[in-house]
């Protein structure tokens, strides 16, 4: 039977509508993004040289470079990964494939959820109550880097258990029908398939690091200091604090305007970088377990 | 002394009722094939014999399982041994993301082999068992995944037959697969009957009257009929077993 004229051009201009819509909120989103890039990118490019990147802050923040805020940031990345993602995979194994279903679990991940609600400065408070006096690291990239790790913690225990949860069972009882064990199984079978996976809770919480302020304000990011860090116990500047001061409570804030468009484009560059090299190596590691 | 033996075999899935009072027993060297609707118990009646039901959450067993005269539910059994001597193959071929050989080879690793030499052998040896060896013999190194679904089901068969058990369970082996695989499956039933207790879950009625030497009929949870395959096709006992194989229901 065929539709009465009015109600089937009804029908069709609804659909378009909606279509429409759906199209216009897509594309400005896109739009969204590609402005805060361009405006980053037209306002900071003309600060970025080879001398920018490799050089000192002088004069009061308004010339020379960013050179030690990129390491401190780098530093700080690599801390706080080294703390946060095997414990971070650890927990997430133990939730997803050992733990049995009941309200011990439901409690385990509903912790972990309002972990990650904790505002960010909270996470700052706290590094510093803990990791910076009572257990005497000062503000340093060990204690930074704890407490960014605390921080993204959730993060990359959430994206291991989908990873880990997108396994199908077939795998895990294969193997446990072959004798093996549940850390055999898990280990050897179940992590290489989820690899991929996990990895994207990485370049996340890679991304969520290097840009954090709150955190670092209290636990190791300096105002300006003379030389590189030489160990663990050090402070260093680092990136996001760095645009904060150049953009707000240096001396010379007006002056300082393309240093600070330029540790932002830096900053925005950096986290592209990791992304990128991320995903290759993503692509890899599942290129590996298909052909393996 | 029969190969496996149960007595009175109740589970529970919570409070679903899944086997009532089971108690049947089976042979060396011989097929035993369980039939029935879907969700009559079968699966999980042969799921019994590897204790894979403690896979899963809130079962409750009683009764006594036999393999070999040993109560495999008895504290202090060693599960991993259990399933090594009681080997799988499920309903899905699901080899691992993993090498041809790799996959064969994986059993033993996990056991504890270590010897390269014997592994290599060994793997040869279940491929050439599991009727693989000829198709796969030159790519060994290439990923499980690069095999058709038949052949991905006769590897999975390889890798249960290279930890060396003497009973092999099958959940609807060739279900998923195309009538030729599914013949080549049969065929090497035949063959590995020769040196195995086989127990096998299908809802193919011809599958079962071809491959085994006894069925039993499951129906509800409950043990129907067990006899011979001859006899339960040609002349069932029960009114509910002659409904289900002539196809009144199911």
């Amino acid at each position: 039977m065929e539709l009465p004229k009015d109600i089937a051009r009804k029908k069709r201009r609804n659909q378009s509508i909606a279509f429409w819509i759906l199209r216009l909120i897509s594309f400005s989103i896109v739009g969204i993004l590609f402005s805060i890039l361009g405006f980053i990118i037209v306002k900071g490019i003309g600060a970025i040289s080879w001398k920018f990147l490799t050089s000192w802050p002088e004069d009061g923040m308004t010339k020379g470079g960013i050179f030690p805020c990129i390491i401190g940031t780098i530093y700080l990345i690599i801390g706080s990964m080294i703390f946060a993602f095997p414990i971070g995979v650890l927990s997430a194994l133990y939730i997803n494939e050992y733990s049995k279903k009941g309200w011990f679990k439901d409690f385990i991940r509903l912790m972990t959820d309002n972990l990650a609600g904790v505002p960010s400065i909270v996470f700052g408070l706290f590094g510093m109550s803990l990791f910076v006096n009572q257990l005497h690291f000062g503000a340093s990239i060990l204690a930074g880097s704890l407490t960014l790790g605390l921080l993204v913690l959730p993060i990359v225990i959430r994206t291991t258990e989908e990873a880990l949860k997108s396994v199908p069972d077939m795998f895990r009882h294969g193997s446990m029908a072959l004798g093996a064990s549940k850390w055999q199984t898990t280990s050897k079978v179940i992590l290489p398939i989820a690899y991929p996976n996990v990895i994207t809770g990485l370049i996340l919480s890679i991304g969520r690091v290097s840009g954090e302020t709150a955190p670092i304000l209290f636990t190791v990011a300096a105002y300006s200091l003379p030389k590189l860090p030489s160990s663990l116990k050090d402070q260093v500047m680092a990136l996001p604090y760095h645009l904060y001061v150049v953009a707000t409570s240096g001396t010379h804030v007006e002056e300082s305007r393309g240093m600070a468009y330029g540790t932002a484009l830096v900053l925005i560059v950096l986290v592209l970088i990791i992304n990128l090299l991320a995903n290759w190596l993503r692509k890899i590691f599942s290129k590996k377990v298909k052909m393996n | 002394m029969p190969k496996i033996e149960t007595k009175n075999i109740n589970l529970y899935y919570g409070d679903f009722h899944a086997l009532k009072g089971i108690t049947m027993s089976m042979e060396p060297k011989t097929v035993t094939a369980l039939i029935g609707p879907s969700g009559c118990g079968k699966s999980t009646y042969l799921r019994i014999f590897n204790r894979m039901n403690d896979l899963i959450d809130n079962v409750k067993l009683s009764g006594f399982v036999l393999v070999d005269g040993q109560d495999i539910y008895e504290k202090g059994t060693k599960v991993d041994e259990l399933r090594k001597n009681v080997g799988m193959v499920f309903q899905k071929p699901n080899p691992f993301p993993k090498s041809i050989f790799e996959n064969v080879a994986y059993g033993m690793k996990v056991n504890g082999i270590k010897d390269t030499k014997y592994i290599t052998q060994k793997v040869e040896q279940s491929l050439q068992q599991a009727a693989l060896w000829d198709e796969v013999k030159d790519k060994l190194k290439k990923s499980a995944f690069e095999l058709s679904g038949g052949q991905q089901q006769r590897l999975c068969i390889a890798r249960a037959l290279a930890v060396e058990p003497s009973i092999l369970l099958m959940d609807e082996p060739a279900s998923a697969l195309d009538p030729l695989s599914t013949s080549k499956i049969e065929e090497l039933i035949y063959e590995l009957k020769k040196e195995y207790t086989i127990v096998i879950v299908t809802h193919n009625m011809q599958q079962a009257g071809r491959v085994s030497d006894k069925t039993a009929f499951f129906y509800l949870g409950e043990l129907i009929e067990f006899d011979d395959t001859k006899i339960v096709f040609t002349n069932p006992k029960n009114t509910k077993t002659q409904n289900y194989i002539t196809g009144r229901f199911g």
